[in-house]
């Protein structure tokens, strides 16, 4: 949900362009019932804020699920295979092959067992599945959310600060298309906020 | 002891919610009705001007204690590892028992934050964030020991997958190897988790910094969340898949350190019981060293309200329920010996009881086995006295429980001619001191710096969460709920 650059603002910076309008509500129930109103009212370029995932706010407004578990399954897919070929290339075979520089795998024969020991290579296998798919997990979530970033323009804001302590915050942006500074300002008035406040971008 | 200052009056405070009356829940926050309040009451200790002179006298000990390790440690790399007191045949000794030790106290954190969350366990809320960060330090203290036992510490890539001198590689069919795998990916993970689930209390606390540089460090860490709704969805299910991960990792973990052990042929070793029994022991000890650790915590930074005597009640009954498996382990070890009609397996465990380290083995039997079960009486689990010295007894008796596996096996094993003597020196006993110094230092910065309790996580599980909250309460929606029913 990164904004992109207003080209006109950063050009006349003595009236900088607007980033949106937030409203303030106090409990979970409020914001619930207000992100039903922005949704159904079309508005599309619009987030809820809150100090916790609250329950129901996702259907409230209509967020899609997320792609990310079958991603991380085809990284957790992606470990095993890297573990199995790991093990298999140093442990079982005499291959050569170019990994920064030349290697090349070693067969070892221990104690009789045979050279593709499978039961013996499972562990590996299982904590590189693990561990790939957590680290995919982990970037992934904070990559999809576009974070992480230094700045935004919602921290300009002091009233928004308390989005992560006990205030619900609904925010409408400029771009939005059905978005006008006095319409909607009006429209979230009607929402019943405590307060409403301008944002710059 | 000086406290940071909270609420002095405790005239009319709730502080009993231990009732387990079926059609009434519990609340798990006490003496709070608004989510300011769980922010005030946590954030409080890491914006506090004054430290409490408490953890200026822990942290001088435990700075002492880590100054300690690091003289045995260069010591021990100076000289070689033959300044401990393992020689043929205990080539396994306070190290390997260290690392144990250390990595089965790491289990209890990952099993509160990814079993317990799984299990939609509200009360883990209170404690997961600690108890994530003693898994991590615990591993920390863990790692430490098997990469200076390989003595050549400047040889220790050797236990990554890369072709030493001789193009050879390390060897996967060997448990060891699996364990550098299993412990890597044990720390990675764990980290990972632990600040993915801090990232939206450390963006409070960016918000409420006053100080510039405040801001600037916590406001680096939050990575500018700004609890945006869209990015909650995303973060949950990424919770979620980092417990469901996290889960068969744990039990994982455990079991190929047990390996270690297991796929030997060493009489006491070599038995299919461990990845189980290790696992039960490492939840044991685990959640023994959370309650050490959150008992004088919610004292010294007030967070009575928020790790509440429920929360601790919780944990003990994990401690009697595990210290009763970990004690059917030890059962079922000395009658399979003797079903299997091997004589030296018969042999080991006879000599474990009663052989020359009867005495480790008597009190790891008394620590582990009859200790915990005092709290099958409610009033024990819930006095705060008791449970602390009982589970400093948990921690006492787990570390004897792998000195007396490593040990007293590799010391007897088959033939009589090869048997040997261990005897710890101070370089042996001041690591493993000194592993607590580094343990508590770190433990100790955690509590003064970063928020010790998940404040997103907790305000969630209030009543005052559940948007239909007020349905039951206000006047205006009384109607509404009764038309919509």
């Amino acid at each position: 949900m990164s904004a992109p650059k207003n080209v006109a603002a950063n050009k006349a910076p003595a009236r900088p362009a607007l980033y949106g309008l937030i409203a303030e509500f106090e409990t979970p129930a409020q914001i619930i019932k207000a992100a039903e109103q922005v949704r159904d009212a079309g508005y599309k370029w619009w987030d809820c804020c809150t100090p916790f995932p609250v329950h129901g706010l996702d259907q409230a407004m209509g967020i899609r699920t997320t792609i990310l578990p079958v991603l991380v399954f085809f990284a957790g897919l992606s470990g095993t295979i890297t573990a199995f070929c790991l093990q298999t290339f140093t442990n079982s075979s005499d291959f050569s092959l170019w990994a920064v520089v030349w290697v090349t795998g070693y067969p070892f024969l221990i104690s009789g067992k045979p050279l593709l020991s499978l039961q013996a290579f499972i562990p590996v296998m299982f904590e590189l599945t693990i561990l790939f798919s957590a680290l995919t997990t982990v970037s992934l979530m904070f990559g999809f959310n576009g974070l992480p970033r230094l700045h935004h323009p919602l921290f300009r804001s002091k009233r928004f600060r308390r989005a992560t302590d006990d205030r619900f915050f609904v925010v409408i942006e400029a771009r939005d298309p059905r978005f006008f500074p006095t319409r909607t300002r009006e429209f979230l008035e009607s929402l019943d906020p405590i307060s409403i406040e301008a944002v710059e971008d | 002891m000086t406290s940071i200052p909270v609420d002095p009056h405790s005239g009319g405070r709730v502080t009993d919610n231990t009732g387990n009356h079926p059609g009434h829940r519990e609340p798990l926050v006490l003496n709070m009705d608004t989510f300011g309040q769980v922010t005030q009451q946590v954030c409080q200790v890491a914006e506090a001007r004054r430290t409490p002179m408490a953890w200026y006298f822990l942290f001088a000990i435990s700075l002492g204690g880590m100054g300690f390790l690091g003289f045995c440690v260069l010591y021990l790399i100076l000289t070689g590892v033959g300044v401990w007191g393992l020689n043929n045949p205990v080539m396994w000794a306070y190290d390997i028992t260290n690392f144990v030790f250390w990595v089965g106290i790491g289990h209890a954190g990952t099993l509160i934050s990814a079993i317990l969350f799984l299990f939609r366990q509200k009360w883990r809320t209170g404690i997961n964030r600690f108890a994530e960060a003693m898994t991590i330090f615990a591993v920390i203290c863990a790692g430490l020991f098997p990469g200076i036992h390989v003595g050549r510490v400047w040889v220790v890539y050797w236990l990554f997958p890369l072709p030493n001198q001789m193009e050879m590689w390390p060897q996967f069919r060997s448990p060891l190897l699996w364990d550098v795998f299993a412990v890597g990916t044990y720390f990675t993970v764990s980290l990972m988790f632990w600040f993915t689930g801090m990232v939206p209390d450390l963006a409070t606390l960016r918000d409420r910094a006053k100080g510039k540089i405040q801001q600037i460090a916590y406001g680096a860490f939050a990575l500018g969340w700004r609890g945006s709704n869209r990015h909650w969805h995303r973060y949950e299910r990424a919770y979620l898949l980092l417990a469901a991960l996290s889960t068969p990792l744990v039990l994982s973990v455990h079991s190929v350190v047990s390996f270690d052990f297991a796929t030997s042929q060493l009489p006491g070793w070599h038995t299919t019981i461990f990845p189980p029994y290790f696992v039960a022991g490492a939840i044991f000890s685990g959640f023994a060293m959370v309650v050490t650790l959150a008992v004088p915590a919610r004292e010294l930074f007030g967070l009575k309200d928020l790790i509440t005597i429920r929360h601790l009640d919780n944990m003990n009954k994990i401690i009697l329920v595990t210290g009763c498996m970990v004690g059917y382990a030890y059962a079922m070890e000395f009658f399979i010996a003797w079903y299997s009609g091997a004589i030296y397996e018969k042999f080991a465990f006879l000599n474990r009881a009663f052989g020359q380290y009867w005495w480790s083995y008597l009190l790891m039997v008394a620590c582990n086995v009859i200790t915990p079960q005092l709290f099958w009486f409610k009033a024990l689990r819930t006095s705060i006295p008791i449970m602390f010295v009982l589970s400093l007894f948990v921690n006492v008796g787990m570390w004897f429980e792998r000195f007396v596996i490593i040990v007293s096996s590799l010391a007897n094993d088959f033939l009589p001619t090869s048997w040997g003597v261990f005897t710890p020196t101070w370089v042996d006993i001041g690591t493993f001191v000194g592993s607590f110094g580094l343990f508590t230092v770190l433990f100790l910065l955690f509590c003064r710096f970063i928020p010790m309790i998940a404040i997103a996580e907790v305000k969630a599980i209030m009543p005052q969460a559940d948007p239909h909250h007020e349905d039951h309460h206000g006047d205006a929606h009384e109607q509404d709920s009764e038309a919509g029913s």
